[in-house]
């Protein structure tokens, strides 16, 4: 390293770093490299290699080829702890808290004390320091339980902070579950570390929030290194083709094809519950009906409402212009209903079943002559959507778990298509689903409403919601605080009335 | 889409789905054989007679048990079940003075209300399988003992007058296995339910993913009361060829019972996680119990032996389990 690089100096060199999995060559020759206090972006489509890489860091998967180069010197981590002691730590998305515990025995989990028995004054003074440090407004005696998703982060970035020799911090995909005012919030503590000098690789797909935060961006793609850009002389749409390869275009709609006299096939009147507030809507045959809004903003709750997944105070829906009386799901699925979770491995999938099994589970009774399942059907069937929805899948016994998220979510939307309802709620259809899957869900969605099939479609990406929808209601604090037509709507409109409500008493 | 050959498919089902299968039966055949040479006189007639002999009543509640885990739940009263029924079809044999053939209705009947009372408690009420079918082991002991006036109760035996009954549902007069004869034809037909029937499918389903299954539209409690009641039933079923069996059913007894079934859906290949299971697993498992426990006995070790034996047998096949899980994890990342 010369003098005049001084500035850059590399504190990580990840070369030639090569995995192999039986049948996957999960990364290829890929090489990362992250200097000194830098805020380095690592992006990619799904399964591009960005969490394996992760994970030879990290000391998670020790069996790989190639040298990384740390602090001046090849290491080779054997273990989590191995890596976290000397000096890189990594927040998984998936947070990994005890939830019956303290925030304090949480970050002390595994080094509580140096005997047998345990002292938490001493964890608890430890953790005060900690959170002074970062000024988050928690208590080390907080359980967890009772702490908001944004304060989790917090704590899970303490704990990675806590290993004293900690140069590195790895964050992957940390503003998934955030709601923009948290997002601003870890940005300001991020900074400060890398205020600090720690160097932090920042994982996200969120595309506008990188060029924010990031100084760096590197792009992998199908487990190869494809390049490093600076961050803010980079522009978005070359990052994208970067990572697919393809230029893909995202051009807002500017008018609505549907009638303003099309008939009404769902309104919902007053629905109150513990979080909504109010809410009265109308959706129109054939129409694309974007809800906008911040997470926990209440659009899930009002969906879940009308789907009754919830039990619902008071309010009324009324289906092609008559009142319903529902009270349990599969009463909305008679009347027409379906609803596409936001979070589909819980709600809307049956991992370890087959893509078929999973497909048909809603329709049986369409499949079924003297009591028994019609094997030879149900495969015609499925592989109709197959082809219909271009799945992308060896067979149609693979099992849900194997596939990408796009394909997930098309089996999902195959499930509801074949119960034949009319009315489709997406819940962020295109969460966790890599761009390119991405215009294919889109393509369908605009495919399904041209039939005539009418789409509500929850997104909280405004760039989504001003592509995809005809006409877009706003939410805020469980209320309604807007409604706009596709003609007249712009994020800076949709951002005004999102945020109307907040810091309001409740 | 290209399709694979047959010997691709068999192939691929061998090392995947069906290796557990595979390994419960290798262990079945090695075990049978190991018996053979170390054992006296184990390759013979009957030895394999009293094999089957042991292995009806374990292999009916099994078949229930099998629909329970699958679920993901746990039916642990289907033991006491099976000797509580069989109890309450001797109080109406030997004191009501029922004849035999309504006792037996009679004795499906109870397992049925106790199945389906589990089914109000886990599927209404919202209990843990554990806790709820742990209250029912208990209350199904003492109440059918209470019934019972704490007397052992007699069945006919194959020279009093009833004694068709023993030989329809134990063994013919020439000593052809009748309770091989009825366990196949339910295994069969529970097969075909389990795999061919929507009750089967939404079983696999739940096990999987409850809350996914309700937000399909599908009224879940209402399918696992029909589970836990098809379990009962099963115990029923259980209980009569107990009776045929044993001829005498002493009250309180029958709690373990069940951990042998139990056993033999895991070494089946059933997982209690859920979501994962086959009755021909199961029953290999209760075969392989019973070859354990047969030819045990016949290097005249203690009984103490069996029990020990059956432990090992068990934690290693869920091992081999999770071993199977794990490389298949890694496989497809």
């Amino acid at each position: 390293m010369s003098d005049t690089n001084k500035v850059f100096q590399d504190i990580l060199q990840m070369k030639d770093i090569d995995v192999m999995f039986p049948g996957v060559h999960a990364l290829n020759r890929c090489s990362f490299t992250l200097r000194n206090g830098e805020i380095h972006a690592l992006v990619g489509e799904n399964g591009a290699g960005k969490s394996t890489l992760m994970k030879v860091l990290t000391g998670i998967y020790t069996d790989y080829e190639g040298e990384i180069i740390f602090n001046n010197q090849t290491v080779r981590f054997n273990s989590v702890k191995d890596a976290q002691l000397k000096g890189i730590s990594i927040v998984h998305q998936e947070l990994n808290l005890l939830n019956h515990l303290t925030v304090a025995q949480n970050i002390f989990i595994g080094r509580e004390s140096e005997g047998f028995f345990l002292n938490d004054k001493i964890i608890n003074e430890k953790t005060n320091e900690l959170i002074g440090q970062f000024r988050i407004n928690i208590k080390p005696t907080d359980k967890i339980s009772s702490l908001s998703v944004g304060k989790l982060q917090m704590v899970e970035i303490a704990r990675a902070m806590s290993y004293p020799n900690t140069k590195i911090l790895i964050l992957d995909e940390p503003t998934a579950a955030l709601s923009d005012k948290e997002t601003v919030e870890l940005f300001e503590k991020i900074r400060e570390l890398k205020a600090k000098g720690i160097a932090v690789i920042f994982i996200s797909h969120r595309m506008a929030e990188l060029k924010k935060i990031a100084d760096r961006i590197t792009v992998l793609r199908d487990g190869e290194y494809v390049g490093t850009a600076e961050a803010g002389s980079c522009e978005i749409p070359n990052i994208i083709r970067m990572m697919v390869g393809r230029t893909i275009l995202q051009e807002p709609k500017t008018a609505s094809a549907v009638l303003p006299d099309a008939p009404v096939v769902l309104e919902a009147r007053n629905l109150v519950s513990p979080v909504i507030k109010d809410v009265s809507f109308q959706l129109r045959k054939g129409e694309i009906l974007g809800f906008a809004g911040l997470v926990g903003a209440g659009r899930t709750e009002v969906m879940r409402l009308i789907f009754c997944a919830d039990p619902k105070a008071s309010g009324e829906v009324l289906i092609n212009g008559k009142p319903v009386k529902m009270k349990l799901p599969q009463d909305a699925v008679s009347n027409g209903i379906g609803y596409l979770s936001e979070d589909r491995k819980r709600f809307g999938l049956m991992l370890r079943l087959s893509l078929l099994d999973n497909v048909i589970l809603g329709s049986i009774d369409k499949l079924i002559s003297r009591g028994l399942i019609r094997g030879k059907k149900s495969q015609e069937v499925v592989n109709h959507y197959i082809s219909e929805l271009k799945i992308k899948t060896p067979s149609l016994r693979q099992l849900v778990q194997f596939l990408s998220g796009g394909n997930q979510q098309k089996v999902v939307v195959a499930k509801w298509l074949l119960m034949d309802t009319d009315i489709l709620i997406f819940d962020e259809p295109t969460r966790g689903i890599d761009v390119g899957a991405k215009s294919e869900i889109y393509d369908l969605m605009n495919t399904l409403a041209a039939e005539g099939k009418s789409i509500i479609m929850i997104s909280s990406e405004l760039s989504e919601i001003l592509r995809m929808s005809d006409r877009i209601i706003v939410m805020s604090e469980g209320r309604k605080s807007g409604e706009l037509a596709i003609s007249e709507a712009s994020q800076e409109k949709i951002m005004e009335l999102a945020t109307q409500f907040i810091g309001e008493a409740h | 889409m290209n399709q694979p050959s047959t010997i691709e498919k068999v192939k691929s089902y061998l090392l995947g789905p069906g290796l557990q299968k595979v390994i419960a039966l290798s262990a079945l055949v090695v075990l049978y054989v190991f018996f053979g040479i170390f054992g006296a006189n184990f390759f013979s007639r009957d030895t394999l007679v009293s094999i089957f002999d042991s292995s009806y009543y374990t292999g009916f509640i099994a078949i229930g048990l099998t629909f329970v885990i699958i679920t993901s739940g746990i039916d642990l009263s289907v033991g006491t079940v099976t000797v509580g029924s069989a109890l309450i079809g001797g109080v109406a044999y030997n004191i009501w003075g029922w004849p035999i053939g309504l006792c037996l209705i009679l004795v499906v009947l109870v397992g049925i209300l106790f199945g389906f009372f589990n089914g109000l408690l886990i599927g209404k009420l919202g209990l843990p399988p554990f806790i709820a079918t742990l209250g029912t082991q208990f209350m199904s002991l003492g109440i059918c003992s209470v019934v019972a006036q704490v007397q052992t109760m007699r069945y006919p035996n194959i020279m009093d007058d009833d004694g068709w009954f023993k030989t329809v549902f134990f063994k013919t007069k020439t000593g052809f296995p009748m309770g091989a004869l009825w366990l196949t034809l339910f295994a069969v037909l529970a097969i075909v339910l389990l795999n061919h029937t929507k009750l089967g499918r939404y079983t696999f389903a739940i096990g999987c993913n409850e809350e996914a299954v309700r937000l399909s539209g599908i009224h879940t409690k209402n399918w696992k009361i029909l589970i836990y009641t098809l379990s009962g039933f099963f115990a029923g079923l259980s209980g009569i060829i107990y009776a045929a069996t044993y001829s005498a059913i002493t009250p309180q007894t029958g709690n373990g019972l069940e951990m042998y079934a139990i056993a033999a859906c895991v070494i089946g290949g059933t997982s209690l996680s859920g979501g994962v299971g086959s009755l021909v697993g199961t029953m290999i498992g209760v075969l392989v119990i019973n070859v354990l426990k047969n030819g045990l006995m016949s290097m005249s070790l203690p009984v103490q032996w069996q029990q020990f034996f059956i432990g090992v047998v068990v934690v290693a096949a869920v091992l081999l389990d999770i071993i199977r899980v794990k490389n298949a994890g890694k496989v497809k990342r």
